[in-house]
């Protein structure tokens, strides 16, 4: 501990800090534009300056080390001259038109120039005006307000691992530029929005869209991958305008992707909003009373051996939970969570979560990625693996493909003979995974979603354990998720039941006809023409491939229009909340479980949420430990057996396009354009 | 006056021969070895005896500076000497001269510095207009190395040294010296937040002193003659021999070594032939390059140039480069180029800077027409304050002092062209 004085109190605090960490601790608020606590420190706008006894000049209170004995002094003159100095210069060349930006109201400048301006401008000179760059679809740039924090810069040169952003020219003429006009291609674009301290960079969807004032602002999970990163919804009325991250030191910190961020639009588009029924081949809208008449008739007399559900990649668990009692009460052995047929063994929970947990890859020492692409299937965890990278001594080794990963990493080979050479002992890296201490791999569904999946399985399994992954205390084994409910509806039980089909086995049923009735519960990932001439029921939310095919639609509710848990890929249960109200006669999905249970005739004991969610902790796990990872237990899972020859090939195809919600999204797909678009003319295609 | 048999650089005008026979005909390595041999505390005591205060402007006492780099490196890291040849002071020309005419100077003072300061690899950055010097230098460093007097083993001394030229491109931060190390790692050039200072983390993140061409070629010198010798030179804490710059509206300009402390008026009337038109004819004089303050012809009279007499007079010995102005200087016109020179040069990283150079060079740019108000004349020195002391590098400084002193003593003229302007402007409005 450090004794100082800040402001003519003696304080303790830890050492190592900065002026500014301290006084923080003090409770002084310093102004600040440059420094942020997760980017390097810049030291470069110069309004945290304050004044340190013994030194003649105010220091930069962001960089500054604190030392035993020193006095700070935080509204002397010196420390306000040195505020309403760089505040006039920093104004001088912004062009104060805050009616027309889109950070009116929630601006650094606007509240320091307030709070520590001079209020009255001295400046009588032209003011500078700097050309708009085109970031791409994303990141509306107004680069006239610029101030020059290179905040974006740092954070896509440090946590994007993109060095796409720099400042080009000097003095006055400094302008924050790609060095050649491109979009920017970092899946974490959107954060430099986030951290553009003015209105520079802003929300290009968004621009001119609301004031801040006028949102509704509700704390959620994001649901368009499967890190669960806490997300703010902003809505106004019945509309989300935009998505913003929360602080989450165990999972996003405060990073979300573009996906997350930016797919919020597709929200209104492709909605399912009244119930429907197909008569004759087509599709009309009906009352729910005659939605589940027509289901009720249809089930009226099946056995239960010929029903099957599927659950999609956006499930809440509670739906997932009562579908499954529905299901049990109908008689039906058949249902899947797993759609891609991901080889996922439901018997051992530790076979199908993120154990280490995202955090805890910052304390790990080596790793091995097998089939995944973090970069594209889970942008967040990616940045913190890169995180950890950059702390140096972390080898990173890939079998399959990695795509273009932000940090170095060496791929092994492309498929099951590496993986398996690794097991032999034959590689050099099986030593550094035996020599380190902390040692992690990670799983993806490209090396699961296979014929030959349980096998792949079985081999990490197997490689985990011997090269002491496993161990008291650490847990180096992860698999890595695409889908926000599956874990969720791996923990709800939603898989086959003994003697039940998984998913292949469903589609195949239902391909001869030994299966009458599919409910597809949100999945859309399938290949619907399998479905055959089985009578299927879409519950869901948008007007995706599962809708196109089903015969009766009841209208669901998206992730921002209910409240529901979804479990993330550590296994962390995490509440969503209800941010607007769903669109029409749609409804939280696991109320329609509840009265499709009613109008079959085996009415399910919940009669409100609260009540399925009871019912749900009473599952234990992360169900009763709502926000936190309850370390998962070792045991077998996988099947020992050959692998096939194919590489391992990560799911996600295109990022920006993965669920029905970022389907239906006009910026994800203007993102999908502009990427074609800056691939075919760079700067040296003329 | 310095005599003849204490100047340092005997070849300062190219009369000689610049390659290593000519050097050594004039005494340099004579006897490196011994000085190698005798170690790195022998080498840092002897250049603290001698005050030898920086020569890149800034005065730092050299043997000081050079005692902060670590004694032995537990993490294996390696030292670093960094030589600053980016001479890009206005008015500034010495370093030019000791590498085109005195290489060798540099070439010794190089290893002997590395041996100061456990460093075993040098780095030269030199000014990339300075394109005959750069040749120059590498030719003489080539001549060194073929005749063992550094690289491996150098001098027969058993220290390992070696030395390479950076050419930079022509930036005057690179002169700062953390701007000069982010530049010399390939990086934009910007200056670095300090602490840490290079002599804890600098080059690649390792100790480093970055010092300037004089001060390391100065070195070989005072320790074959001794300490003493230097020191006796000059008024105390500002002691030796200085190579000045004189330009400007002088009768002869030149680059002259001269002892520190000699009087203003003489170092011009002797070696510059005196101000064009006479003494009388003088108007100002900035004193140690752009950046220091400047001083009108009363303080000239009497000022002795050295560190401490500059700074009791408000200015600053700084390069030691002497800008003289006659009476025929528009002198606001002349303070408004420089802010001219420094917005252009200022790198953008720090607000202060980046946006007060060009509102200055904006208001002064006005004054120079008296297109202003007499209170913009506070308003401007308020501003120049406001950069200075807040900047990350001293370039905020250097851009605010030259106005700073033409307020301080040339305001009557500010506010005679404003009213000038005014009553021009009244006329044509009647």
């Amino acid at each position: 501990m450090v004794k100082l004085t800040i402001d003519g109190e003696v304080y303790d605090v830890p050492a190592g800090l900065t002026v500014l960490q301290a006084s923080e601790i003090a409770g002084k608020e310093i102004p600040r534009f440059c420094y942020h606590e997760r980017l390097a420190i810049a030291g470069n706008c110069r309004m945290c300056l304050v004044e340190v006894e013994k030194s003649p000049k105010p220091v930069a209170s962001c960089a500054w080390p604190i030392a035993e004995g020193m006095v700070v002094k935080t509204q002397s003159e010196m420390t306000k001259r040195a505020r309403h100095g760089v505040m006039e210069f920093l104004l001088i060349n912004h062009p104060l038109d805050c009616p027309i930006c889109d950070q009116g109201g929630e601006c650094d400048l606007q509240d320091q120039a307030m709070a520590y301006g001079m209020g009255a401008s001295r400046f009588e000179e032209l003011k500078r005006a700097v050309p708009e760059k085109d970031f791409g679809p994303l990141v509306k740039t107004f680069m006239t307000r610029c101030i020059h924090c290179t905040r974006c810069v740092r954070f896509l040169d440090d946590v994007a691992g993109v060095e796409e952003l720099g400042a080009v020219n000097r003095g006055e003429k400094t302008e924050i530029a790609t060095y050649v006009e491109r979009s920017l291609s970092s899946e974490l674009s959107g954060n430099i929005v986030d951290l553009c301290p003015v209105g520079a960079l802003t929300s290009k969807p968004y621009a001119f869209a609301a004031r801040p004032w006028e949102l509704t602002k509700t704390e959620s999970v994001d649901v368009l991958d499967a890190v669960g990163a806490a997300i703010r919804v902003d809505a106004r009325g019945p509309q989300v305008l935009r998505v913003l991250p929360r602080l989450n030191e165990d999972v996003n910190e405060e990073w979300i992707s573009d996906k997350t961020r930016f797919a919020c639009d597709g929200l209104l588009r492709q909605r399912l909003d009244v119930p429907m029924v197909r008569d004759d081949g087509r599709l009309r809208p009906a009352s729910w009373v005659e939605a589940f008449g027509r289901i009720a008739d249809r089930l009226k007399g099946a056995p239960g051996e010929r029903i099957a559900a599927l659950a999609g990649d956006l499930v809440d668990a509670e739906s997932t939970y009562l579908l499954r009692r529905l299901l049990d009460a109908l008689g039906s052995p058949h249902r899947d969570c797993r759609q891609d047929g991901a080889a996922l063994d439901p018997s051992c929970r530790a076979g199908y979560v993120f154990n280490t947990t995202i955090a805890g890859i910052e304390a790990a020492d080596a790793c091995l990625l097998i089939g995944t692409d973090p970069r594209r299937e889970a942008p967040v965890l990616n940045a913190r693996l890169r995180k950890r990278w950059l702390a140096g001594r972390f080898p990173v080794v890939a079998v399959g493909d990695v795509g273009t990963p932000t940090l170095a990493v060496e791929t092994l080979g492309a498929g099951p003979r590496t993986l398996q050479d690794l097991l032999d002992g034959k590689l050099p890296f099986a030593r550094v995974l035996k020599d380190a201490k902390a040692p992690m791999m990670i799983l993806g569904m490209g090396a699961l979603a296979r014929p030959d999946g349980a096998h792949v399985l079985h081999a990490a399994r197997t490689l985990a354990e011997a090269a002491g992954m496993v161990r008291e205390g650490w847990n180096g084994f992860n698999v890595l998720h695409t889908a926000a409910g599956r874990v969720g509806a791996l923990d709800a039980g939603f898989v086959p039941d003994a003697g039940g089909r998984d998913t292949m086995g469903i589609l195949q049923g239902a391909g001869d006809g030994s299966i009458a009735v599919v409910i597809l519960h949100g999945a859309d990932e399938i290949d619907t023409r399998r479905l055959g001439s089985a009578f299927v029921v879409y519950i869901g939310h948008h007007g995706d491939r599962g809708a196109h095919r089903a015969d009766v639609i009841l209208p669901g509710a998206a992730y921002t229009e209910k409240d529901a848990i979804y479990v993330n890929t550590e296994g962390r249960a995490q509440i969503g909340r209800r941010a607007a109200f769903p669109p029409g006669e749609a409804r939280a999905d696991w109320a329609i479980v509840r009265a499709l249970s009613e109008a079959l005739g085996h009415t399910l004991p919940f009669d409100d949420l609260a009540a399925v969610r009871r019912g749900l902790a009473g599952l234990g796990g992360a169900f009763a430990a709502i926000g936190t990872v309850v370390p998962a237990a070792w045991g077998a899972f996988g099947r020992a057996g050959a692998m096939a020859e194919a590489s391992f090939v990560s799911p996600i195809a295109e990022f920006y396009m993965t669920d029905p919600i970022s389907r239906a999204s006009p910026t994800m797909a203007q993102c999908i354009a502009a990427r074609a678009g800056s691939a075919k003319a760079t700067g040296t295609h003329g | 006056m310095l005599a003849d048999r204490d100047r340092i650089f005997t070849n300062l005008y190219g009369d000689g021969d610049w390659r290593l026979a000519g050097a050594q005909g004039r005494g340099d390595w004579d006897g490196t070895k011994d000085l190698v041999l005798k170690g790195r505390e022998w080498i840092v005591e002897q250049v603290k005896a001698s005050d030898l205060r920086g020569r890149g402007g800034a005065g730092f006492p050299a043997g000081l500076k050079w005692s902060f780099m670590p004694r032995a490196s537990p993490d294996g890291r390696p030292s670093y000497l960094v030589i600053n040849a980016d001479e890009s002071e206005p008015g500034t020309c010495k370093d030019r001269d000791i590498m085109r005419n005195d290489p060798h100077k540099l070439v010794e003072g190089a290893l002997i510095a590395g041996v100061g300061m456990g460093a075993h690899t040098g780095y030269i950055y030199i000014r990339g207009e300075f394109y005959r010097e750069a040749e120059r230098l590498n030719a003489a460093i080539d001549e060194a190395y073929v005749a063992g007097l550094i690289g491996k083993n150098a001098c027969g001394s058993g220290y390992d040294f070696d030395l390479y030229v950076h050419r930079g491109a022509g930036a005057y931060i690179c002169g700062e010296e953390t701007g000069l190390l982010e530049s010399l790692e390939g990086n934009k050039g910007q200056p670095r937040l300090k602490p840490p200072f290079p002599a804890t983390a600098g080059l690649y993140g390792c100790p480093t002193t970055v010092t300037n061409v004089e001060t390391v070629a100065v070195v070989p010198t005072i320790l074959r003659r001794g300490a003493a010798w230097f020191a006796a030179l000059g008024r105390p804490k500002n002691t030796g021999t200085k190579l000045f710059c004189i330009s400007g509206h002088v009768n002869t300009p030149c680059n002259v070594e001269e002892e520190m402390g000699i009087p203003l008026k003489e170092l011009i009337e002797r070696h510059a032939g005196g101000v064009r038109g006479g003494w009388d004819n003088l108007l100002a004089i900035i004193p140690g390059g752009s950046s220091v303050p400047l001083i009108p012809r009363s303080i000239c009279d009497t000022v002795l140039m050295d560190f401490d007499s500059l700074r009791e007079v408000r200015s600053g010995l700084g390069t030691a480069a002497v800008i003289v102005m006659d009476k025929s200087t528009d002198i606001v016109k002349a303070i408004a180029r420089l802010a001219h020179f420094y917005k252009h040069e200022s790198c953008g990283q720090c607000t202060p800077c980046r946006e007060g150079c060009g509102w200055l060079m904006r208001i002064m740019d006005r004054m120079a027409v008296g297109d202003a108000h007499a209170a913009e004349i506070d308003m401007l020195e308020d501003i120049s304050r406001r950069i200075e002391g807040h900047t990350i590098c001293a370039l905020g400084d250097a851009a605010a002092w030259p106005v700073q002193g033409l307020i301080r003593h040339f305001r009557p003229e500010l506010e005679r062209r404003i009213a000038a302007f005014q009553a021009a402007r009244s006329v044509a409005a009647e």
